[in-house]
C-alpha cells in the first residue's frame, strides 16, 4: 500500500513538472495584465522545437535552448500584438496555439519524414534520470529510505529546475522591484507610467520569462518525458496550467500546489483503470480526468473560495497624450 | 479635418482584405520555408476545392460545419462575448443529434425524425452553453475560461458515454449502430440527380441547406429585432444598455444559447448526415476554426458564408494538395487558418491606424 501511494506520488511530480513550468510562465505574463490562452501553443512549439534541435545536435541541452528560442519568439508574437498593437488577448493566443498546432506537423514532416514526428532521442539527446548521492544505500532503510530513493531522486533535472522555480517566482515577483512593478502594471498600468515607468517594456519582460518557462516545460515533454515529439503532444496541459494559475489564484505556491493536485488526479486515474474501489465501486477514469477542469469551473463560480485575478487582465494600456 | 470621415468601403472592405492578404501572404512564406512553390500549391488546392464536382461538393460540405461554428463565435462577438466553447457545443450537440437518431430511427420517418434531431442538437449544444453563460452573467466567472473547460469536459463525457453506454456490443471502437436509413439526412447530389444535375458523390446533404437558413435567422434576428438591438447595445456599450433598462444578464445568458445551439447544429450535419452513427471526436477543430470564420466574416452573414467556403476550400484543397505533394501535409492548412485569426483578429489594428490616416489625409486635401 505505502509503496503503491509512493509510486503514485513520485508519477504526481513528473506528471506535474511540465504544469508546474507552465503555469508559472502564466502567472508573469497574467500578472502584468496579459492574459495568456497561449500557453497551449507555446509548450507545444517548445517541445517540438527542443526534440528536433536534440535529434540533429545529439543534445538535449541545445534542444532546450531551441524550446526556449521558439517559445520566446511565440510570446514575443503574442507581445507584439496585445502590447503594441492593443489586439485582443484571447483572440492572438487562439492564434498562437492553432498556427503551432499546424506548424509542428508541417515543419516535422518536410525536415524528419517521419508523418510530422521527430526521430526517436536515446543518450546524450535526452534527459536522463539524476540519482540523488546515496539514494541506492538507503533505498532498505524503511519508509524514509523509499521516499528518498523512488519519490525524490531519480527525476532527470527538469523536474528539479521546476520545482525550484516556485520559489524563485516568489521571490521575484514579491521581493524584487521588477516584480512590484510587474504586478502594478497588471492592476493599475497607469500609476506605473505617472511613476515614469513603461508599461510596455515591463508587460514586455513579462511575457519574455513566460516564453522562457514555456520553453522549459516544451523541451521536458519531448525531450524528458518522452523521447521525442508527437503531433500534439501537449495534450491540452496548457490550458491545464491556466486552470492551475487561476485555481491557485495567480500566486506561486497555491499554483504549485494546484498542479501537483491535478497531477496527482491524473496519476491516480491511470492507476484506477478497471480498478474496483471498496464501497464506490469502479471509478469511471474520465471522471477523475474531468476534476481539473470541474473544480476550476467551482472555484471561477465562487462555490469553492473565489478567485480574483489582476485588476487590469486583457485590457490594453492607452497612454493618454494631451 | 474633423469633418475628413474615413470612406465606409475601407473600413469594411479594404482593410479586412488587406488584413487577409497579409495572412495569405505569411502562408506563402511558410510554402517557401518547405521548399515548396506557393503558387503551385495554390493551383493544386484550387483545382481540389473547386475543380471538379466532387471537390466542390466536399468543400460545401466542410463550409457547413464551419457556417454553424461561424455564426456560434459571431452572436457572441456581437454582444461582447468570447465563446471559445463551440468545440464542445458541437460535440455535445451531436451527442442529442445522435440519442434522438438512435431512438427514433426505427419507428418514425425521416420527416419527423429530421426536425427533431435538428432541435435535439440545439438543445444540448444550448445546454451546454447555458452554464457557462449562466455563470458568467451571475456569478461573474469570465466565460472565455469556463468555456474552455466545459470543452474538456465535454470530450470527456463523451469518452465515458460512448464507452460505456453507446457503443455498439462487440466492437472494439466506440462507435454506435449505424442508424437506420430512415435518420440519414438525403446528400444533396441524390437529390439532385433526377433533375440532372451531377454533382459527384460528396456527402454535402441537405445540413447545408440548414446551415444557410441560420445566416437568414440571424441577420433577422441581430438586425431586425427588438431583441438584436439589445444585444448589439449590449455588445457595443454595456453600461448604456444597463441605463436603458436592457438586462445585461438576461442578454448575455440568451444570446450564449443561441450560441451554443448554432454549434451544436454541427451534429446534425456530421451525424445525422454523414456519418449516420455517433463517435468521438467528430467535431475536429470545426469549433475553434469557426473563431476565424468570424473573425473574417466581420461578424457579417454574408461574411461568413465567404469565409466559411474560403476556409472549407482550404480544408478540401488541403487534402488534395497533401494527395499530390507528399511533402505537405493536410495541416497546412491548420496553419493558414492560425494566420487569419492573427492578421484579421490579433493584428487587425496593425495598419488599420495607417491605411485610415491615408484616407483621411486624401479627404482633407
Amino acid at each position: 500500500m505505502f509503496e503503491t501511494l509512493i509510486l503514485i506520488l513520485d508519477a504526481t511530480l513528473r506528471v506535474s513538472t511540465p504544469l508546474i513550468l507552465a503555469a508559472l510562465a502564466g502567472l508573469f505574463s497574467e500578472r502584468s495584465g496579459i492574459v495568456d490562452i497561449g500557453l497551449e501553443g507555446k509548450l507545444l512549439g517548445g517541445a517540438f522545437a527542443a526534440a528536433a534541435a536534440a535529434a540533429v545536435f545529439g543534445s538535449a541541452w541545445i534542444g532546450l535552448l531551441f524550446a526556449i528560442a521558439a517559445s520566446v519568439s511565440l510570446a514575443l508574437i503574442h507581445g507584439f500584438a496585445c502590447i503594441t498593437h492593443r489586439g485582443d488577448h484571447i483572440v492572438s493566443g487562439v492564434a498562437i496555439n492553432t498556427i503551432v498546432a499546424g506548424l509542428t506537423v508541417t515543419l516535422g514532416l518536410d525536415w524528419f519524414s517521419q508523418g510530422g514526428q521527430t526521430p526517436a532521442l536515446t543518450g546524450a539527446a535526452r534527459f536522463t534520470p539524476i540519482t540523488l548521492p546515496f539514494a541506492d544505500q538507503v533505498a532498505e532503510v524503511p519508509v524514509l529510505g523509499l521516499i528518498y530513493s523512488e519519490l525524490l531522486s531519480g527525476h532527470n533535472i527538469l523536474v528539479y529546475v521546476a520545482f525550484l522555480m516556485v520559489p524563485l517566482t516568489y521571490w521575484v515577483v514579491f521581493k524584487t522591484r521588477f516584480g512590484l512593478r510587474l504586478r502594478a502594471v497588471g492592476e493599475n498600468p497607469h500609476a506605473v507610467d505617472t511613476a515614469g515607468i513603461s508599461v510596455a517594456w515591463v508587460r514586455y519582460r513579462a511575457v519574455i520569462l513566460c516564453g522562457v518557462l514555456c520553453g522549459i516545460a516544451g523541451a521536458y515533454l519531448s525531450t524528458a518525458h518522452n523521447a521525442g515529439f508527437l503531433k500534439d503532444m501537449s495534450a491540452g496541459k496548457g490550458y491545464m496550467a491556466l486552470a492551475a494559475l487561476i485555481f491557485g489564484k495567480w500566486r506561486p505556491v497555491p499554483v504549485l500546489l494546484a498542479c501537483l493536485l491535478f497531477g496527482f488526479l491524473d496519476a491516480v486515474a491511470v492507476r484506477l483503470q478497471g480498478v474496483s474501489l471498496p464501497v464506490i465501486g469502479e471509478v469511471p477514469v474520465q471522471a477523475i480526468e474531468v476534476l481539473p477542469y470541474v473544480l476550476t469551473v467551482l472555484l471561477l463560480a465562487g462555490f469553492i473560495g473565489k478567485a480574483v485575478g489582476p485588476k487590469a487582465i486583457g485590457k490594453p494600456y492607452v497612454k493618454e497624450r494631451a | 479635418m474633423s469633418q475628413a470621415k474615413v470612406p465606409v468601403w475601407v473600413n469594411v472592405g479594404l482593410i479586412p482584405l488587406f488584413n487577409i492578404m497579409l495572412a495569405l501572404l505569411a502562408s506563402a512564406l511558410v510554402f517557401l520555408a518547405i521548399g515548396e512553390n506557393p503558387i503551385e500549391a495554390a493551383g493544386y488546392l484550387l483545382y481540389g476545392a473547386f475543380g471538379y464536382d466532387e471537390g466542390i461538393g466536399y468543400t460545401l460540405y466542410y463550409a457547413t460545419n464551419l457556417i454553424f461554428t461561424g455564426l456560434a463565435v459571431s452572436v457572441a462577438f456581437k454582444a461582447g462575448l468570447f465563446n471559445i466553447g463551440g468545440e464542445g457545443q458541437a460535440y455535445i450537440g451531436g451527442l442529442g443529434v445522435g440519442l434522438v437518431c438512435l431512438w427514433f430511427d426505427s419507428s418514425l420517418p425521416l420527416l419527423l425524425i429530421a426536425p427533431l434531431a435538428i432541435i435535439g442538437g440545439a438543445l444540448f449544444g444550448a445546454a451546454w452553453a447555458y452554464i457557462p453563460a449562466y455563470l458568467q452573467a451571475r456569478r461573474g466567472s469570465h466565460i472565455v475560461i469556463t468555456t474552455i473547460m466545459f470543452n474538456f469536459i465535454a470530450s470527456s463525457l463523451m469518452v465515458y458515454l460512448m464507452v460505456n453506454w453507446l457503443k455498439q456490443e462487440g466492437l472494439m471502437s466506440p462507435i454506435s449502430r449505424t442508424f437506420e436509413e430512415s435518420a440519414w439526412l438525403p446528400y444533396l447530389h441524390d437529390l439532385l440527380a433526377p433533375l440532372g444535375i451531377d454533382m459527384g458523390d460528396s456527402p454535402l446533404n441537405l445540413a447545408f441547406i440548414l446551415a444557410l437558413l441560420c445566416c437568414v435567422f440571424y441577420w433577422a434576428l441581430v438586425w431586425h429585432t427588438r431583441w438584436g438591438y439589445q444585444l448589439r447595445t449590449v455588445g457595443t456599450n454595456p453600461t448604456a444598455a444597463q441605463y436603458a433598462g436592457i438586462d445585461n444578464a438576461k442578454v448575455t445568458i440568451w444570446v450564449m444559447l443561441i450560441s451554443g445551439a448554432l454549434a451544436g447544429l454541427v451534429g446534425v450535419n456530421e451525424i445525422m448526415g454523414v456519418n449516420h452513427s455517433l463517435l468521438l471526436n467528430f467535431t475536429a477543430g470545426y469549433g475553434f476554426a469557426g473563431i476565424a470564420v468570424a473573425l473574417m466574416g466581420r461578424n457579417h452573414p454574408v461574411g461568413i458564408i465567404l469565409a466559411a467556403m474560403l476556409f472549407g476550400a482550404l480544408y478540401q484543397g488541403g487534402g488534395e494538395l497533401a494527395f499530390e505533394i507528399p511533402t505537405i501535409t493536410p495541416e497546412i492548412v491548420v496553419v493558414i487558418q492560425g494566420l487569419v485569426i492573427l492578421f484579421s483578429g490579433a493584428l487587425e489594428n496593425m495598419f488599420k491606424g495607417k491605411i485610415e490616416a491615408f484616407f483621411l489625409r486624401r479627404a482633407a486635401a
